[in-house]
């Protein structure tokens, strides 16, 4: 994948199995989304092909479940969460027709899923950060997508509604083996759920487990300059990348400076 | 049609403006539609300017001579092409609206100007003229109202879904373009048929205020464009009948019947929030977290 001159990534070759929990790294501008925009059709690929739950990527597979990365929805809104969630069966037909009892079921059942029947019937535009993005994925998962996608679900919400909005994910991949891409700058809140890690920088990227791609060597390799990686209670610490792609918790620094550690807990 | 309508009950003057009664009620419901994705999608501005091109070619059609509805109409479509063209995002589409508003409103006054006739007919078309609805202009205001309302039923979830949420609108394969330009297109007859009846000036208050009001006391998608029509239908016959009783033209009773209505919704949607939904915030993620904390504390 490349815009110009500039290569994002090359000869990256990725098979993901149902059920499967990939999470995408990489500092800022690394082609982390471009990867998502890609697997939804709106990006086609400069060379290579791809195929998405058994057909080329195109816009309108509703084989997938997009979490789009957070962003406030307007206030005004005449929309309360449950019609936000049945968009995601019936958002795309065209002529007013009213919802069937089936449909209704199953957006009690998306908003039951992710603990948010309590505020089922407020208006969108007055949930918390946390509650819109609990919505966000009912909304995804109400459609029962074999592939789920998420673009930086957890940014913005504090370490508990990390907690539960990735522990929510992970249930979710268990129980109905859905393919989920979590596209992230923080690995430590999913660190546990994660099966394979695709880690893109400067227009190369490593895919492995976790314990293969976040160590000392590969990531020094990757970004062909000095990275620790350090283990601390059952935390990864990433330290001396040129853009902390990895930050343990909140507090994001995304300093340019290549020596600056400051990554404790 | 008359035989169908027994205003003559009414007296002799609500007989006169029957067919005005039926052309506000229709712009009422349409109004009361299109404002809810007026609203949604931030286009107040838009409908204003599209209203200034509209009068531009009204003014045009008077001057020339030939059908006046149909010259709005026109302009309406153009400025709504314009504006669909040179601004699909909302920051481009405020400037290109600020350009065009202006120089319809000075072509409509070049046109005005020139033209000979009833000074009525030239006042009409920016402050209103619903009590002289012709028998043909209700043919046109039907059909027309008949095209927005099937318009907007073809297109009615695709465009909450991509007004509310366009990244996973777009992901999920809806066509943002188009759909935004068809409903620019809608907008344009709305407003035109607007134009017609309350005149260029006033035509915010039945496509923008009801549907604002309406969206300050409910989020229910149904009953926020139910109330919509309630309301803009309540003002634009509330308009019609309290002028009756007075020699001052209809708009003004239209615009303050609107606007009451949305004072009255401003009001009880403060109190509503002062002890309802907005309150809630704090309660309930603190019950999810004792959850989560507590299965994450087992964790080495």
């Amino acid at each position: 994948m490349s815009f110009g001159a500039r290569t994002l990534w090359s000869g990256l070759d990725l098979d993901l199995v149902p059920g499967e929990f990939l999470a995408v790294l990489g500092p800022n501008g690394a082609g982390k989304s471009t990867f998502l925009r890609a697997v939804l059709g709106e990006q086609p690929l400069s060379a290579g092909t791809m195929s998405v739950a058994g057909r080329s990527p195109g816009r309108g597979n509703r084989a997938i479940g997009y979490v789009p990365q957070q962003k406030t929805l307007n206030a005004a809104t005449p929309l309360r969460a449950r019609d936000l969630v049945a968009l995601g069966i019936d958002g795309d037909r065209y002529w007013l027709r009213p919802r069937s009892r089936a449909d209704r079921a199953r957006v009690d059942e998306a908003l039951s899923a992710v603990g948010a029947t309590a505020y089922a019937d407020a208006p969108i535009g007055l949930l918390s950060g946390g509650e819109q993005q609990r919505v966000r994925i009912a909304q995804a998962l109400v459609g029962d997508p074999s592939l789920l996608l998420c673009d930086e679900p957890l940014l913005s919400l504090d370490l508990r509604h990390q907690r539960a909005v990735s522990s929510m994910i992970d249930r979710r991949r268990r129980e109905h083996d859905t393919a989920v891409v979590f596209v992230t700058h923080e690995i430590n809140p999913v660190l546990d759920m994660v099966d394979r890690v695709l880690y893109v920088a400067g227009g190369r990227h490593r895919l492995g487990t976790p314990a293969e791609v976040l160590t000392s060597e590969s990531l020094t390799d990757l970004y062909r300059t000095p990275v620790d990686v350090f283990t601390v209670r059952g935390r990864i610490v990433v330290v001396g990348t040129p853009d902390h792609p990895v930050e343990a918790g909140r507090g994001h620094d995304h300093s340019h400076h290549p020596d600056v550690t400051v990554e404790h807990r | 049609m008359s035989d169908f309508f027994t205003f003559e009950d009414y007296g002799r003057l609500l007989g006169l403006v029957h067919n005005s009664l039926i052309a506000a009620a229709l712009l009422g419901v349409i109004g009361g539609l299109v404002g809810v994705f007026v609203q949604m999608r931030d286009m107040q501005f838009a409908v204003h300017g599209i209203a200034e091109l509209s009068f531009a070619g009204a003014a045009a059609a008077l001057l020339l001579g030939v059908n006046v509805a149909l010259g709005s109409v026109l302009g309406s479509l153009l400025a709504g092409a314009l504006i669909g063209a040179l601004g699909i995002r909302a920051r481009d589409r405020n400037s290109v609206i600020g350009v065009l508003m202006p120089f319809g409103l000075g072509l409509g006054v070049l046109f005005l100007s020139l033209y000979e006739g009833r000074a009525a007919n030239k006042f009409g078309l920016l402050t209103g003229q619903v009590v002289s609805v012709a028998g043909q202009q209700l043919g046109w205001l039907i059909s027309l109202s008949i095209v927005v309302v099937v318009g907007l039923a073809v297109i009615w979830r695709p465009l909450t879904f991509l007004s509310a949420d366009p990244e996973v609108a777009v992901a999920r394969g809806l066509p943002a373009g188009l759909l935004s330009i068809v409903f620019t297109v809608l907008l344009a007859l709305a407003v035109s048929l607007a134009v017609q009846v309350v005149g260029a000036l006033l035509v915010l208050s039945l496509l923008v205020t009801p549907a604002a009001a309406a969206f300050r006391v409910t989020a229910s998608p149904l009953l926020a464009p139910v109330l919509s029509v309630v309301f803009a239908v309540t003002s634009a016959v509330g308009g019609i009948l309290v002028a009756l009783g007075t020699s001052v033209p209809i708009s003004p009773f239209v615009t303050t019947i609107s606007f009451l209505i949305y004072l009255v919704c401003r009001v009880s949607s403060r109190r509503r929030m002062r002890r309802g939904w907005g309150s809630r915030d704090d309660d309930e993620p603190a019950e999810q977290s004792t959850v989560d904390n507590s299965s994450h504390m087992a964790l080495p």
